[in-house]
């Protein structure tokens, strides 16, 4: 991070007070939920940055890692594990604060589930897990093996969601709880939460945002780029370039998951759209028209394309518009649309500042 | 002292034998030149020393240290780097960052660190710029340091290139047709980085058709022809060797013109 860098975030911090501020005069707050939402979903589109704009790995299944936390989180919490409540280890893991007894939302009994926090670092570690088992056999090869292998990963996982009685089949969880995050800030999308909540997800992605910058401005990000220009090359300078690419792979999955997790406390439940392909490519979409290795540009993007659709701006093309987006970003400007643009006014400037020098010599 | 020796190497593409029977040894800090016709192996022969693949059959040991079979990155480590016959910066990357990424395996830092820029991975970047610019500096080009790479001119490009594997502090260096590309005044600036760079104690496998400058400052020379070695010996002996003056029939004035090789550089 430079300091134009913390200039920005600056403006961005103050664009965030701003909008509440005046979603909150306007008597508008509905607003903020969506733009909650929208600060999560961009978690994924960051780590996807990571993986795709910098060290250039396509991925198609970040959809998949999503859920996958999601799910985790979902299930952990809402499933009953009263049958052993009377276990020693039940005893154990209550007083860890792992579980926890909860009065059923529904029914009224009281119920052993997984605290929140219990289940989300369960779904950090599972998804290391699977991102390492998905990635390293297909990272090990060159080309396009991984958006090929994460297409079928993601593909399985909305299959497995849909087919499981534990995942709710295609109903779904719901009933999952609020999350408590620290002590008098709750993920929970309830009407009187909504500030925090926005304020919460703000601060998480802008602190995703400082880390994947940092990172990329650094030994690590370093090599990332230099195995997106040059694999061999890299290898040849002492980059084990395998190492880095699934390093890049299982930290972009934990975003998603991370971001998984955190959406299904604040809506309180998930169903298993979020794991089909379309959002998979919905992702990719976010990062190229961002700019692919420009974390502000996709942040941006994200922001504003996820607040549309989950406003349902785009009604029943929902899909379709960030299919068309993509395919006329990759083939008219695979740069982006921030990077023409910033020529183009840079040009205009040096113009304007030409053309001023001109007329001040004629006079 | 030996410092790499290689064992009947045999590359095989296919139906091709790109090399075979290839045994050699370089002695520690010296200049040791690889010379053939188009096609005679001597990249390949270069690609297998540094990892990028095994060779079909035979080995290569380093110090004592038998290399083959590992990975690039590990080649590396063991402070064997090299440049390639075509310039492969990281096209994204400024100069500077290019000749950092060979300072990769002589420092250390994780996602932790870096993502935190916690003040030992600050202090470690700095360190590493440092040292990036003076290898630039080596090379001439400490001026270009924040320069986008693709800004770079064809023999400016194979001086980064160079700077980037000096930054790796290797022991051994190896170059594939450095001077291909470069005008007689680049060329000459290139011999005098060359000698220096020797001085400094990093021993020289050298592929370069430049018959004038390998005759100039190489101590020994290998000759290949479609794969197997016809000749090796120091450059006098080479350059009389009738094996090797047939094999470059077409090329033999060239051969002739470097017996006054500070003529030609001149
Ligand atoms: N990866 C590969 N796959 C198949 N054939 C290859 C490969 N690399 C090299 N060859 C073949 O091996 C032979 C030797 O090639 P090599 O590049 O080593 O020659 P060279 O001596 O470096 O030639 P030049 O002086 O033109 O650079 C050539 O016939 C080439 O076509
Ligand atoms: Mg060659």
């Amino acid at each position: 991070m430079n300091r134009r860098n913390y200039f920005h975030l600056l403006l961005l911090a103050a664009a965030v007070i701003l909008i509440q501020l005046c979603a909150s005069g306007l008597n508008k707050e509905f607003y903020l939920t969506q733009l909650t939402m929208s600060a999560y979903y961009s978690l994924v589109v960051l780590g996807l940055c990571l993986l795709m704009g910098c060290a250039g790995q396509a991925s198609l299944g970040h959809g998949a890692f999503f859920a996958i936390g999601g799910y985790m989180s979902a299930v952990l919490t809402t499933h009953n594990l009263a049958v052993w409540q009377k276990a020693v280890w039940a005893g154990w893991l209550q007083r860890a604060g792992v579980l926890v007894l909860q009065d059923n939302l529904f029914d009224g009994t009281s119920q052993l589930v997984f605290t929140p926090w219990a289940a989300f670092l369960a779904a950090m570690v599972f998804t290391i897990v699977i991102a390492i088992l998905v990635g390293y056999p297909s990272l090990r090869l060159k080309g396009h093996y991984l958006a090929m292998a994460t297409l079928g990963f993601s593909l399985i996982v909305y299959r497995l969601l849909l087919a499981s009685p534990l995942t709710g089949s295609a109903d779904g969880i719901n009933g999952v709880p609020p999350w408590p995050i620290l002590p008098g800030l709750t993920v929970s999308g309830e009407k009187p939460l909504r500030i925090s909540n926005y304020y919460l997800s703000w601060l998480i992605a802008m602190m995703a945002l400082v880390l994947l910058m940092n990172l990329v401005h650094s030994r690590v990000g370093r090599a990332l780029r230099a195995i997106h220009d040059g694999e061999t090359a890299a290898n040849a300078m002492g980059i084990n370039t395998g190492r880095f690419k699934l390093m890049a792979f299982v930290v972009s999955a934990l975003l998603a998951a991370a971001a998984g997790s955190f959406l299904t406390h604040y809506n309180a439940g998930i169903g298993p759209s979020e794991a089909s392909a379309m959002k998979s490519v919905r992702y990719v979409t976010l990062v190229a028209v961002g700019g692919m290795d420009n974390f502000w540009g996709s942040l941006l993007m994200s922001v504003l394309l996820n607040f549309l659709s989950l406003r349902g701006y785009f009604g029943t093309y929902d899909h379709a518009v960030f299919g068309i987006i993509l395919i006329l970003i990759i083939s008219l400007m695979p740069d982006g649309p921030f990077k023409p643009l910033g020529n183009l006014i840079q040009r205009l400037s040096t113009n304007r500042i030409a053309g001023g020098k001109e007329k001040h010599g004629s006079a | 002292m030996v410092l790499l020796e290689a064992f009947g190497i045999r590359q095989c593409f296919g139906g091709l034998v790109a090399l075979d029977q290839v045994s050699f040894k370089v002695q520690a800090g010296t200049i040791k030149a690889v010379i053939g016709p188009n096609g005679a192996g001597k990249t390949t022969l270069f690609n297998i020393v540094s990892g990028i693949f095994p060779p079909t059959a035979g080995k290569i040991v380093l110090e004592d240290r038998q290399i083959t079979g590992l990975k690039p990155f590990q080649v590396a480590a063991l402070g064997i780097s090299r440049t390639f016959q075509n310039p492969s910066l990281f096209a994204h990357l400024s100069v500077l960052e290019n000749v950092m990424v060979g300072r990769h395996g002589r420092t250390y830092g994780g996602l932790f660190n870096c993502s935190l820029r916690l003040p030992a991975q600050r202090r470690a970047e700095r360190e590493a710029r440092d040292f990036a610019l003076d290898c630039l500096d080596r090379v001439g080009l400490a001026w270009m340091a924040s320069e986008s790479a693709q800004a770079l001119s064809f023999g400016q490009r194979r001086m980064v290139e160079l700077a980037r594997a000096l930054a790796t502090e290797p022991k051994l260096l190896l170059l594939d047709e450095p001077a291909s590309g470069l005008n007689t005044r680049e060329t000459g600036d290139l011999a005098k980085l060359i000698g220096r760079i020797r001085q400094s104690g990093v021993t020289i496998l050298l592929v370069e058709h430049d018959m004038a400058l390998v005759m100039e400052i190489s101590d020994d020379i290998l000759v290949l022809h479609f794969g197997t070695p016809i000749a090796e010996g120091p450059p006098a002996q080479i350059q009389n060797d009738p094996k090797v003056i047939a094999v470059y029939l077409g090329e033999d004035s060239n051969v002739a013109a470097s017996k006054e090789p500070e003529m030609r550089l001149r």
